[in-house]
């Protein structure tokens, strides 16, 4: 029996330390680790509530964008304006939310989890003129290969010529998320941290260059998606067909749904999305979403016992590092007590089993190709197939949505601060459902709570001592080789995990305790 | 072609106690290009070798921490050290840890110690980095510090230059960095008291903003959306050091007021405390402690 120990993991946000121990070469247990905690929630008690959308978007610069949309759906419950946002307000949060979705799952394919598959040292056998991979070959001739190497060796299939090419597109891919940044800052002002989404719609206004503007950075960014993008992943699934699968987890998907096509329903869980609402197992029924079923537990996280089990909403949390059987300053979230997967996976296959027709054919057209069931989504490559998917469905849905908007018309509406109110943001960011609820007092922030991805996919075991999503994908994988322990990369990575994103965690009630044994 | 010895500058960047964001917007890098800073010579006969950057890099767990571990004894000459984030210091630094040693969680203090030790220079990249930013927002749960202030605390004393911003703008980034590879460290004229590089952070943003017209005649936005000087509204380019106005962000596509949102002063050491309530109006009283004093 053998401990692999691998800290940081690197090609993703933020701090993780994955440890697995190995018995005949396959994983037996695994434990998931955050490394880092600021304690953003409790910085933001006390202060203005519109604030709380600039905070929580430095809560994760890979995905600011989703918290602002969230703190955004938050205070606008909160203030009442829940049905009341004007329809400019809501269709450019919905390209704001499109361009940074776009942006993440190409950066995230290409730049976070492709040097796991494509071996980018081939390039030195390159002799064709493309300036980009001649630089590369320069690059490589010269000798000092960080940061490519150091790295595991061994499992690169593809072949030369399909490891160069991928090459040229991870070199194409930083400068198409580029331009899907500077899409999205055409309304969002900058990025990372965009500065328009506030509670009661945007600051920015609509006019026609902008929509045109937007709309041919958009057409250049759907060429790549389909001709780049999407038959990369495929490719690469072709060559390691068997992620299809390792890794396929605990078999449970959460969706919160994202991407408004309505206004006028000030119910979160029942509007009309482009991403359906739900959960989903693997017998492709869905269930309805209902947030009171999120509950937290803290058993194996740094944080107090007596805080555990609590609704979002209610949790008091004492940190606690170096507590015994604790391993994570990531909390256990669980829904209706069971273990849950969050992400693009989650929203595709909620749409799917939902029979939007759209979503359908996508994603029959993909298992079609591999001869697969919809069992084969919950894997490594179900995950990132799902991710490319998801890209494409909104991409192409953002002509139309920019097409409804109305130049001169308002996209904000005006509000007073209530003194006292309650509330909730629901929506799917980059990388799953995301939830954000505040408090207010004396128009204050008495207490502000997010619940992220992350958390639920990063998560350590619960007080039941179910492991979480990444832990279960991980338990009973086969390890070729312990020195390079690719599946461990490619597992983890498949989630697209933010640590500071999960990490942030800390209930203000109640007063924090001072006192930390370590040890 | 004929071959030039291409000199390799090694750098190492560490996160500490960020969101990733300084990164993320160091990969917005125009001109040049992200590809450019990593596999091309950045200024001619000179090649940025990244010996360590945990959002790119291609190797993971115990082989990069020996990367990390070894740049001080390999490189004895020197190396740029670049920080991304503020610095956990409460409690022995056990809020953020990197790796293991003697299977105990390394804090990511003793990590930049070690590391500030043999660096020719540090950039502190953020104004986490530089001085504390969202992570030391009040009441700061984990004692999160900016690298100039841990320092001085440890009395080190090495060459910081400070490149803030929520995130920092990447042509700040490249332009120090390129500053330092063509003339060396930056003199003591180059930088503001918050050793800022003057070039970036000379003016501030409301003498250059294209807003300023309306201030002047005292024409303001009364809500979002509305034409007019933003300064009823919250904004802090008054009290603002930085050139976004003439920048412009993401390849000059748009900037905070550009798209009708008030500056929150994100390049100031007072960042986040002295500048919220971010839609509150500044009042007179409050400027001149703003970037002056930095609340605890």
């Amino acid at each position: 029996m053998s401990k692999i120990t691998v800290d940081p993991v690197t090609r993703i946000e933020g701090h993780l330390k994955i440890e697995v121990v190995v018995e005949k070469g396959v994983v037996k247990d695994a434990y998931s680790s955050g490394m880092m905690f600021r304690g953003i929630e409790l910085i933001l008690r006390g202060r203005d509530p519109r604030d709380a959308q600039r905070y929580t978007q430095r809560i994760c610069g890979v995905c600011p964008t989703s918290h602002s949309i969230a703190a955004a759906l938050n205070l606008d419950s909160a203030f009442g304006l829940a049905d009341k946002i004007p329809d400019n307000g809501r269709i450019v949060r919905n390209l704001i939310l499109g361009a940074a979705h776009i942006a993440d799952h190409i950066l995230h394919f290409y730049h976070l989890a492709a040097l796991d598959y494509v071996d980018v040292t081939k390039v030195a056998k390159y002799d064709g003129n493309d300036p980009a991979l001649n630089s590369v070959k320069r690059f490589i001739e010269r000798g000092e290969l960080a940061p490519f190497v150091p790295r595991y060796e061994g499992d690169y299939r593809l072949s030369d010529k399909m490891n160069i090419e991928a090459t040229a597109h991870y070199v194409k891919a930083l400068e198409m998320r580029r331009k899907a940044q500077e899409m999205l800052t055409i309304f969002g002002g900058k990025m990372p941290h965009n500065m328009a989404v506030v509670p009661g719609g945007v600051t920015e206004i609509v006019t026609v260059d902008k929509i045109a503007s937007f709309l041919w950075r958009l057409n250049e960014l759907r060429e790549f998606i389909d001709n780049v993008y999407i038959p990369d992943v495929l490719a690469v699934a072709e060559a390691y067909s068997d992620y299809f699968e390792i890794g396929t987890g605990c078999g449970n998907l959460l969706s919160y749904g994202l991407w408004d096509l309505e206004g006028n329903n000030p119910d979160y869980t029942k509007r009309k999305r482009l991403i359906k609402q739900g959960t989903v197992s693997m017998d492709l029924k869905v269930g309805s979403l209902d947030p009171n079923k999120i509950a937290e537990y803290v058993k194996y996280s740094w944080y107090a016992d007596s805080s555990t089990g609590k609704h979002p909403t209610q949790g008091v949390t004492d940190p606690q590092y170096g507590k015994k059987g604790a391993y994570s300053w990531v909390k256990a979230p669980r829904y209706d007590g069971k273990v849950y997967e969050v992400g693009p996976l989650a929203g595709i296959a909620v749409t799917y089993a939902s029979g939007e027709p759209a979503v359908k054919n996508l994603v029959d057209s993909v298992l079609s190709k591999f001869k697969a069931s919809p069992k084969a989504l919950f894997s490594v490559l179900g995950r990132h197939a799902a991710r490319a998917l998801i890209t494409k469905y909104v991409a192409d849905s953002m002509p139309e949505w920019l097409l409804q908007l109305k130049p001169g018309e308002p996209a904000y509406i005006d509000y007073q601060i209530p003194d006292q109110a309650l509330g909730m943001g629901l929506t799917d960011a980059a990388r799953g459902a995301l939830g954000h609820w505040v408090e207010i007092k004396d128009k204050k922030i008495a207490n502000y709570q997010c619940v992220v991805p992350s958390t639920w996919n990063m998560s350590p075991r619960d007080d039941r001592d179910q492991p979480g999503p990444v832990e279960q994908a991980l338990i009973g994988t086969k390890i070729k080789d312990e020195k390079n322990p690719f599946e461990i990369g490619r597992i983890v990575r498949s989630f697209d995990p933010c640590l500071a994103c999960a990490i942030h965690l800390i209930r203000p009630k109640g007063e924090i305790v001072g006192t930390f044994r370590t040890g | 072609m004929a071959k030039v010895k291409v000199q390799e500058v090694p750098v190492v960047w560490i996160q500490t106690g960020s969101c990733t964001g300084c990164s993320v917007s160091v990969l917005n890098s125009v001109s040049p290009s992200i590809k450019n800073v990593l596999i091309d010579e950045v200024v001619p006969g000179t090649h940025i070798s990244l010996r360590f950057q945990a959002t790119v890099m291609a190797g993971q767990g115990e082989a990069v921490l020996k990367v990390l571990e070894g740049t001080p004894k390999k490189d004895r000459d020197g190396y740029l050290l670049v920080v991304e984030g503020a610095i956990p210091t409460k409690d022995g630094g056990i809020y953020g840890t990197l790796g293991e040693r003697d299977g105990k969680p390394l804090p990511m203090v003793v990590w930049v110690e070690e590391l500030v030790k043999n660096a020719v220079a540090i950039v502190a990249l953020g104004t986490c980095a530089a001085f504390g930013g969202i992570a030391a927002g009040s009441p700061n749960p984990g004692g999160y510090s900016g690298v100039d202030s841990l320092l001085k605390e440890r009395r080190i004393n090495k060459p910081l230059i400070n490149v803030p911003g929520c995130p920092p703008h990447p042509d700040w980034f490249v332009g120090t960095i390129a500053a330092i590879l063509l003339q060396g460290l930056p003199k003591p004229e180059d930088l503001d008291e918050f050793k800022r590089p003057k070039a970036f952070y000379g003016k501030l943003i409301h003498e250059n903003c294209p807003r300023r017209a309306y201030f002047d005649e005292g024409k303001f936005a009364r809500k979002f959306g509305e034409p007019g000087c933003l300064n009823e509204l919250g904004c802090k380019g008054p009290v603002t050091y930085a050139d976004c106005p003439l920048r412009l962000w993401n390849h000059g596509t748009n900037w905070c007021i550009g798209a009708g949102s008030p500056c929150i002063g994100c390049c100031e050491p007072g960042f986040p405390d002295l500048m919220a309530p971010f839609y509150q109006k500044l009042t007179d009283a409050a400027l001149p402690a703003i970037g002056v004093e930095q609340k605890k």
